[in-house]
């Protein structure tokens, strides 16, 4: 392995990042090469040296104001948020359901029943042959008072035909 | 992160004591400002709480989360660079200006003497400049990968490069770091 290449994973070699097959090839080279074995014992202790800056706690006052900005922050309504589950609305919602559901079927109106098309009709000449009944109309009371009917004549006939 | 995304806001004050130190941290770093660095952070954590309903779990909340506050940091450094230059030249200085406002939290010895002490801080300062002196870049992939143990997927993830390029930036970095500290770099390794 070359120098240039061992630029890539001299940091990671220090940090113990490298897999095993990796370190391997690394100590390889580092046996043979005295310049990047410098380097390595020196770019630890770069690492150590970082090492030795304190960390900072940040202040009691630094929580506080977060919290007061979050707490600051508006409240954000979803375009979908209405449909979120409440029991409330659930109960009064299926209780108006079912109200309307009774009420419905109590005033619903008794349909009658269908009837086909030939009973129809059979209903319909049933009537007829009532009407043309000779005997009945003969002895229908008001149909006396009437005046007997006028014979036609030849011209009205006539008249009559044209018309048609 | 989901939790918060499901409205629970338990978990988002789980969120903030668990990523408060590592993020002032960080910012810190790049700022160089206690009290800009928290301002910062505020900013971060304010910006997770208003995107929780639109987090997808596509890469890890860390990678999310430090990627907000490194584009908060290299905008902030912007701004004040802008600031500076605008700034006449004749403005004071104060003596320990490029210190930073470290020294109140560092933690000291039980018994130092002063020599000790001075010696100390001084040290601390060296470190502190060197990595000051890197390019934001450059600054960014070490304090992610020293400091906030970020694999190196996630700060490639976090800077937009390839993991190649990050390698080869964090190498760089390294350089100038070894040649910046050489003195406490060679005492480091006679011991």
């Amino acid at each position: 392995m070359s120098c240039e290449r061992m630029e890539s994973r001299i940091l990671a070699y220090v940090d113990g990042r490298l897999k095993d097959s990796e370190r391997a090839e690394a100590e390889k080279h580092f046996a043979a090469c005295a310049i990047c074995r410098v380097r390595v014992n020196e770019f630890r202790s770069v690492s150590d040296l970082l090492g030795e800056l304190p960390m900072v706690e940040p202040t009691p006052a630094f929580d506080v104001r977060v919290r007061a900005r979050v707490a600051a922050e508006p409240v954000k309504q979803s375009w979908w948020a209405w449909m979120r589950p409440s029991p409330r609305i659930a109960f009064a919602a299926s209780m108006l359901l079912l109200a309307m559901l009774w009420i419905g079927y109590r005033t619903q109106p008794v349909a009658p029943l269908p009837i086909s098309p030939e009973e129809a009709d059979a209903s319909m000449m049933q009537d007829i042959s009532v009407m043309e009944d000779h005997d009945t109309l003969a002895n229908f009371e008001p149909l006396k008072e009437l005046p007997p009917p006028v014979e036609a004549t030849a011209d009205s006939a006539d008249d009559n035909d044209q018309q048609m | 992160m989901l939790d918060v995304k499901g409205g629970d806001e338990q978990s988002f004050e789980l969120l903030l004591q668990r990523y408060r130190t590592p993020v002032v941290n960080f910012l810190f770093r790049m700022v160089k400002s206690r009290e800009q660095a928290e301002d910062l952070a505020q900013e971060v954590f304010i910006r997770v709480y208003r995107a929780r309903e639109e987090y997808v779990p596509t890469a890890k909340f860390t990678t999310w989360l430090f990627r907000i506050a490194t584009n908060l940091a290299l905008n902030s450094l912007r701004d004040h660079r802008h600031q500076k230059l605008e700034m006449s030249i004749d403005a004071p200085l104060t003596a320990d200006s490029d210190e930073g406002d470290e020294r109140p939290f560092e933690v000291a010895d039980k018994h130092p003497t002063i020599e000790q002490e001075l010696v100390e801080n001084e040290r601390k300062k060296m470190i502190r400049r060197a990595i000051e002196k890197l390019p934001e870049k450059q600054r960014v992939a070490v304090l992610l990968h020293k400091y906030q143990e970020l694999d190196y997927a996630e700060i490639a993830k976090i800077l937009s490069c390839s993991e190649s390029a990050l390698k080869s930036l964090l190498f760089r970095a390294y350089e100038v770091l070894r040649v910046e500290l050489a003195p406490l770099v060679a005492r480091h390794g006679a011991k």
